[in-house]
């Protein structure tokens, strides 16, 4: 038999239909909704008179644009949103995680959570960072509205078979960096259109170390590098993380499910399209400098110079992104003050974030001019937060501590950048306007936003103690 | 889904790569919960830049959307392809797209045509200062000025679907056999309506 990667295993276990010059009709195992994406696929159900065929294996949340602030929610159009997906969720029997149900938070934060993301599913949900569920060893991938529909009522997706790729983070990841400098620096070497058409399986000594936690940062950015979802090889790791969670299999279908889980893995001699080799030796803190994620450089390095630049189209785009980014060519990174930190989104908000941060900032206090945030990834992250007391540590710093959502990764809801205004955000996206019109995101890890805080600047977190 | 097979229309020059879905379409606009309403956003920050390249005459009433390589990468909304359709345009030109993008844009009929760069700029060349091109799905091949003719190429079953305006939901409905003989060997791997609530 050919050998077959992690991809090929779950690919050909959720073919439900393969013609000839068509797209594989692919089964949904997992479909996950929230409420921006999801409107106008109800409603095109409701205009055709289908049902959700199967809402025992879909679950939706509230996440996008609700309030982080306790207080009512003042935009009407959110409302009107997230009231539209409570109506739905009823007239089709869809289970929902409302705001103030106590299990809500970001959708891709909450389905591991929940223990209903798990090794060898196929999950789909209108949104990008779907990508992140594939450190379960799923195949998870975003889609459009019209795909939502799709999904609500045939349960399947038509998709053609991507392109697969593994990236290989070689060598052993340095003390005080972390999973989100490895994915920053992939990027960086691949550029943001070199997962495009792929499939991407990480893995390498650098990968197997991380925790679950780690694992779900490296696969949320995925998308960043137009990768259609990325996925990590399910292990004892992975097994420690599930075992217990509510949607988890439990007693005798724990042990079947964990031997199916372990033969997931690709057979070794398994083959891929492409290979990326990332060594991770000497990798050090990321930044970004500019407007979308393959702008970084290393926290003690500088923005480059346009003047550098043979290409006059790579020319062009350094030049707008500095001049967007009001930064000046050969700024040392360090030497960037911030006005705003952002603790939070499906890439960082989990409780490993939370603690990571907590520890740099613990009894020591927030730089007078910058205003910080911590927005856990879910109602339940929040609950273990405070039970660990992480919400003092942040509070006592001078950290505002707030309730789950999206939050300022995409400023749906209050939220926001005002225009001008520097931020380092532990969310995924640096594109203009991302965080509010006008807005300045540094993409970094919650050690490193941790650090900024305190020092007003951008600093490699080991050398906090002084900085501060 | 309206179907497409050929448009010829004034062609607008957005030769910028890694164009965002969040530029196509900022966030504020995502409340809506209709499928109409964005057209008059597209692009909300950079139409408010003076020197915005769908700004110049040259480009006014465009159908046809000339860009840079990754277009409409990063996030998943749909608003995106929307909002490109409501404002005019009917065809999208660039050498390579976001792949989510580019399966919402062949769902609403919004054709995404993928060439070589040598061949878009060449294609941003010819209506740099104003123009007219032919996107022809049938013969799959655009045209434009003088002789410029350029083929392209076009996975067969996108293109029927694009054709004849295919609702993919009836054909998979239609395989609805298939799908229950598939459910029936294929345990459901967690059950939502069973969770702690």
């Amino acid at each position: 038999m050919t050998p077959q990667t992690l991809f090929d295993r779950i690919w050909t276990s959720h073919v439900v239909v393969e013609l000839a010059d068509e797209p594989a009709l692919l089964y949904v195992d997992l479909h996950l909704i929230h409420e921006v994406t999801s409107p106008q696929a109800f409603e095109g159900l409701r205009l055709a008179g289908r049902r959700v065929r199967r809402p025992d294996l879909s679950v939706a949340t509230m996440d996008h644009n609700v309030p982080t602030e306790d207080g009512p929610i003042t935009d009407p159009l959110a409302r009107r949103q997230l009231d539209a997906l409570r109506e739905n969720c009823e007239e089709f029997g869809v289970p929902l995680y409302a705001t103030g149900s106590g299990r809500e938070g970001i959708v891709h934060v909450i389905g591991p959570e929940l223990g209903i993301s798990q090794p060898g599913m196929t999950i789909v949900c209108g949104d990008s960072h779907t990508s992140t569920h594939g450190a379960f060893g799923a195949l998870a991938f975003g889609i459009g509205t019209s795909e939502v529909e799709h999904v609500l009522a045939t349960q399947t997706l038509p998709q053609r078979r991507p392109k697969t790729m593994r990236v290989n983070f070689e060598g052993e990841l340095p003390a005080g960096v972390a999973a989100k400098d490895m994915i920053l620096a992939a990027i960086g070497q691949a550029g943001v259109s070199g997962g495009v058409g792929y499939v991407v399986e990480y893995d390498g000594p650098a990968i197997r170390s991380l925790s679950m936690e780690s694992r779900m940062t490296v696969c949320n950015m995925s998308i960043e590098w137009g990768a259609r979802a990325g996925m990590i090889a399910p292990d004892e790791t992975t097994f420690a993380y599930m075992e217990g969670r509510p949607g988890a299999p439990a007693g005798a279908d724990w042990e079947r499910a964990l031997d199916e889980w372990r033969s997931l893995a690709g057979d070794p001699e398994a083959t891929f399209d492409k290979e990326l080799d990332v060594d991770v030796t000497r990798l050090a803190p990321q930044v970004t400098w500019g407007t979308n994620p393959e702008m970084v450089v290393p926290v003690h390095g500088e923005v480059p110079d346009p003047a550098d630049y043979d290409d006059p189209a790579e020319r062009a785009a350094v030049e707008r992104a500095l001049a967007y980014m009001g930064l000046a060519p050969r700024t040392k990174i360090e030497d960037i003050a911030v006005d705003r930190v952002f603790i939070g989104s499906c890439t960082n908000a989990r409780i490993e974030d939370l603690r990571t941060a907590a520890a740099v900032v613990a009894g020591k206090r927030v730089h007078s001019t910058v205003r910080a945030l911590v927005v856990p990834g879910s109602a339940g992250v929040k609950r273990q937060a405070e039970d660990e007391g992480l919400d003092k540590i942040f509070t006592a710093a001078g950290f505002e501590w707030r309730r789950a959502g999206c939050s300022m990764c995409l400023g749906m809801n209050p939220d926001i950048l005002q225009p001008g205004e520097r931020c380092a955000s532990t969310s995924n996206r640096n594109f203009e306007g991302r965080q509010g019109q006008g807005g300045r995101t540094h993409l970094v890890s919650p050690a490193l936003a941790a650090a900024a805080a305190l020092a007003g600047h951008f600093v490699d977190p080991s050398a906090v103690g002084d900085a501060a | 889904m309206k179907p497409f097979r050929s448009v010829t229309a004034r062609a607008a020059v957005l030769d910028r790569a890694d164009v965002d879905t969040d530029q196509i379409i900022p966030k504020q606009f995502l409340k809506r919960i209709e499928r109409t309403g964005y057209g008059e956003f597209l692009f909300f920050d950079w139409m408010k830049q003076p020197d915005f390249e769908l700004l110049r005459p040259e480009f006014a009433d465009a159908g046809i959307l000339l860009a840079g390589r990754n277009f409409g990468s990063g996030s998943s909304r749909e608003h995106a392809a929307w909002a490109l359709q409501e404002y005019g345009f009917e065809a999208v030109i660039a050498p390579s797209f976001g792949d989510i993008f580019r399966t919402n844009a062949l769902k609403i009929g919004l054709a995404p045509v993928v060439l070589p760069e040598k061949d878009v700029e060449r294609l941003m060349r010819a209506v740099a200062g104003g123009g007219s091109l032919t996107v022809d799905l049938e013969a799959q091949q655009v045209s434009g000025p003088g002789d410029l003719v350029v083929p392209f190429e076009f996975e067969a079953f996108a293109r029927e679907s694009l054709l004849q305006g295919l609702d993919d939901i009836a054909l998979a409905l239609k395989r609805e056999e298939a799908i229950a003989a598939f459910e029936h060997s294929h345990a459901a791997r967690v059950d939502t309506s069973a969770l702690p609530v």
